[in-house]
């Protein structure tokens, strides 16, 4: 037993939260809500980051969830403006499983961050930065497809997060679009990213707010020193600290297919998103009531990490939808030993 | 990262099991809070500590099996899997021997460890007093040196109240004040006192429940010996600090003890729940996975004690300590939920809901816990 991270993950956790700090700063994600190009993707792109899921013999890293589970932590710290979790997470690995003249053409560009891929997963598919991509990969009757954009029709869609801009796309399913790989895997890697990410905005957001509850002074002392600002802090911080864990768990779980049953897996997948994204909204709550009014302004930050909190907690099934696949586990489950 | 249990570990799991499973049936029902139960508790002590499985990760010379960490895990979960009793020794076991290693002497060790996990001298806690509970290092019971006889030692005057399961205990361990002209924090004796000495006068307490699982105790001139005292004189706060990191942290409150109540309330829930109710659903749920995190979280935190020196938690104990408490209210909450118009009625999750009731108060109320958590966890300024 090692419940922990090896010290190269944490060394490459370490290298992107350094990148992104200098590279995504809240301006860069403004400049994404205005329509702007970054240059994010690229610094990303030459770091190995894009790629890192795609075989070695692909031009990436060939990495698995453990690797990138952390990493994408750091994204969701810098709400990264762009789609690492639908590219890196979901598509690169159902290409690489699904094989074909499809992986063949795209694994390299993809892995190398010369295009983009996204996808739309689940009951109602809202795509995350079409705009951006060159691939869709979305789920028809049970299968996945592999789809090139410029086959795609494109409605744009009011979101509200702009830094993680939402579409409808219609294509037509064909026997060469086709992927041979597995839809709930690729659901379940979806929702593991999106909490990973939300793992870091709880992180960003709770961080934001000790530093300005240290800095803002009420009634002739630091609003940090006052046990009601305190006590809702803590709990911020017990429930990331507590979701921390399951999620690590849910990425061991997806990295071992052989340690663990599809169903399993979908179990530790749920009840990750379920904690993580309780935790990203919790901390969102808590930063907006201690920041007060400057927090409800546009002009400051903090609307940009809750945003995208909302939008990542709904995605990929919300707190509800994972807790209720939890129940149909355990209502099915045989008495087995522990 | 590697979620795989070794050969023997695996092999640990199953004697352990096997043995609960031939053992533990006459003992299952026995209350820590009754006279009987506690007597009958005793033999049940005595039992595990022949099979060397009262203490698993003491040393052998005391009794243990020298077990790590992760087999010491592996034994609370096959223990309350079994749906085994709580421990008449626990305070002894978890609060008082984490001191005795880190502050103890070899002689002390020597002298009490193996009684303790037998069950011979089981142990009671005096931290708070009429006037101290949260504010502890407000306390006032007094010890005042003496040399008797050529022997030195201590006599005690004042009084220690909610003493878990005192008034069938044998001895008890806490701080006293030794110096009372220093700041409040020192001048503090952590002492082991002898609770059928002359002086000593033990009050049981009824508690939520109605069994007498409380005492006041009342010191009036009782004497302790110099060989009863734990670390330096006056530096009992230091010593006493060190326990109740170990009282929030991992050893008081393994994750075994609520996944298997946990399962206990998934099957209530699959025989008797309306499965179709997704408030119920929700409330089950949440509480299973609730334990489930907790078990995560520990597995999180061993492997970080094992890799480093130091085989502690600091602060983030109060993370677990929270965490472990509102959890056993949830579950039990749950039930009681799923029992409907018959939780009115006595049953076994109503005497758990009351215990887990005391869980957010006892070892550090779940409000000092965030404020620890708030000033030594996040830096913020305290009050």
């Amino acid at each position: 037993m090692n419940f922990a991270f090896t010290e190269d993950q944490m060394a490459f956790r370490d290298a992107v939260r350094t990148l992104l700090e200098k590279e995504c700063p809240p301006e860069v994600v403004r400049a994404r809500w205005e329509g702007k190009p970054t240059e994010v993707w690229a610094s990303l792109s030459d770091m190995g980051v894009v790629g890192m899921t795609a075989p070695e013999d692909a031009g990436g890293l060939g990495m698995d969830e453990l690797d990138l589970v952390l990493v994408l932590e750091e994204c969701g710290r810098a709400a990264l403006p762009e789609p690492i979790v639908e590219h890196a997470a979901v598509v690169i690995p159902a290409l690489r499983e699904g094989g074909g003249k499809t992986a063949q053409r795209w694994l390299p560009m993809l892995a190398a961050g010369e295009a983009v891929a996204t996808a739309g997963l689940g009951e109602a598919p809202l795509v995350p930065d079409a705009d951006r991509a060159a691939l869709l990969l979305d789920d028809h009757d049970g299968c996945l497809h592999a789809v090139e954009m410029s086959a795609c029709e494109l409605t744009p869609l009011d979101s509200i997060d702009r830094g993680r801009p939402l579409f409808a796309a219609a294509w037509y399913a064909e026997k060469d679009t086709k992927v041979e790989a597995d839809f709930e895997l690729a659901f379940d890697r979806a929702a593991l990213g999106a909490s990973a990410q939300l793992l870091g905005l709880a992180d960003r957001m709770i961080s934001m707010t000790v530093e300005h509850s240290k800095e803002r002074e009420q009634f002739g002392r630091a609003i940090g020193s006052f046990q009601a600002v305190q006590h809702r802090l803590a709990d911020a911080l017990l429930r990331l600290e507590f979701a921390r864990p399951v999620v690590y768990r849910a990425a061991y779980a997806v990295a071992r297919p052989g340690e663990c049953a599809p169903a399993d897996r979908s179990l530790r997948v749920s009840m990750a998103k379920a904690y993580a994204g309780d935790a990203a909204t919790d901390a969102a709550r808590a930063a907006l009531q201690i920041h007060g009014a400057i927090g409800y302004s546009w002009e400051f930050d903090l609307h940009l990490f809750m945003k995208r909190a909302w939008s990542l907690a709904a995605a990929y099934g919300d707190g509800s939808f994972h807790r209720r696949r939890v129940g149909d586990w355990l209502q099915q489950r045989e008495d087995s030993d522990a | 990262m590697d979620l795989t249990y070794s050969a023997p570990e695996a092999a640990f799991r199953a004697e352990a099991r096997a043995w609960l499973d031939a053992n533990v049936g006459p003992f299952r029902d026995a209350s820590s809070n009754t006279a009987d139960g506690f007597a009958k508790l005793r033999e049940w002590d005595r039992l595990l500590f022949d099979a060397r499985l009262s203490a698993v990760s003491w040393p052998e010379e005391y009794g243990g099996r020298g077990a790590s960490l992760w087999e010491w895990l592996i034994f609370e979960e096959e223990y309350w899997a079994a749906a085994a009793p709580q421990r008449n020794s626990q305070n002894g076991i978890f609060l008082l021997a984490p001191t005795l290693f880190e502050f103890g002497t070899n002689e002390q060790r020597g002298r009490i460890l193996p009684k303790m996990a037998s069950g011979e001298e089981v142990w009671a806690q005096g931290w708070s007093e009429p006037n101290a509970g949260s504010d502890l290092a407000g306390l006032r019971s007094r010890a005042e040196r003496v040399v008797e006889d050529g022997r030195g030692g201590w006599r005690l005057f004042g009084q220690k109240t909610w003493c878990s399961r005192g008034a069938f205990c044998d001895r008890l361990f806490g701080l006293f004040r030794s110096d009372p002209t220093a700041e409040r924090h020192r001048g503090l004796t952590y002492l082991m006192v002898d609770l059928r000495a002359e002086g000593v006068e033990v009050r049981p307490v009824q508690v939520l429940d109605g069994e007498e699982g409380f005492a006041e105790v009342f010191f009036d001139g009782a004497f302790v010996p110099d060989q009863d005292v734990i670390g330096e004189p006056n530096d009992g706060w230091a010593v006493a600090m060190a326990t109740a990191s170990s009282e929030r942290g991992l050893t008081l409150r393994s994750p075994g003890r609520f996944l298997a109540t946990a399962d206990r309330l998934v099957e209530l829930w699959r025989a008797r729940g309306d499965r179709s109710d997704p408030a119920v659903a929700d409330s089950v749920v949440r509480a299973w996975m609730d334990a489930q995190a907790y078990q995560l979280f520990t597995q999180q935190a061993v492997s970080v004690l094992m890799a480093g020196e130091d085989k502690k938690m600091g602060a983030e104990a109060s993370l677990n300590k929270v965490w472990w408490s509102e959890l056993d209210l949830s579950i039990h909450e749950a039930a009681l939920g799923l029992l409907g118009d018959e939780a009115q009625l006595d049953s076994d999750w109503l005497r758990g809901f009351e215990f887990a009731l005391a869980g957010p108060i006892y070892a550090g109320t779940n409000e000092i816990q965030r404020n620890v958590i708030a000033q030594r966890l996040l830096g913020l300024p305290r009050g």
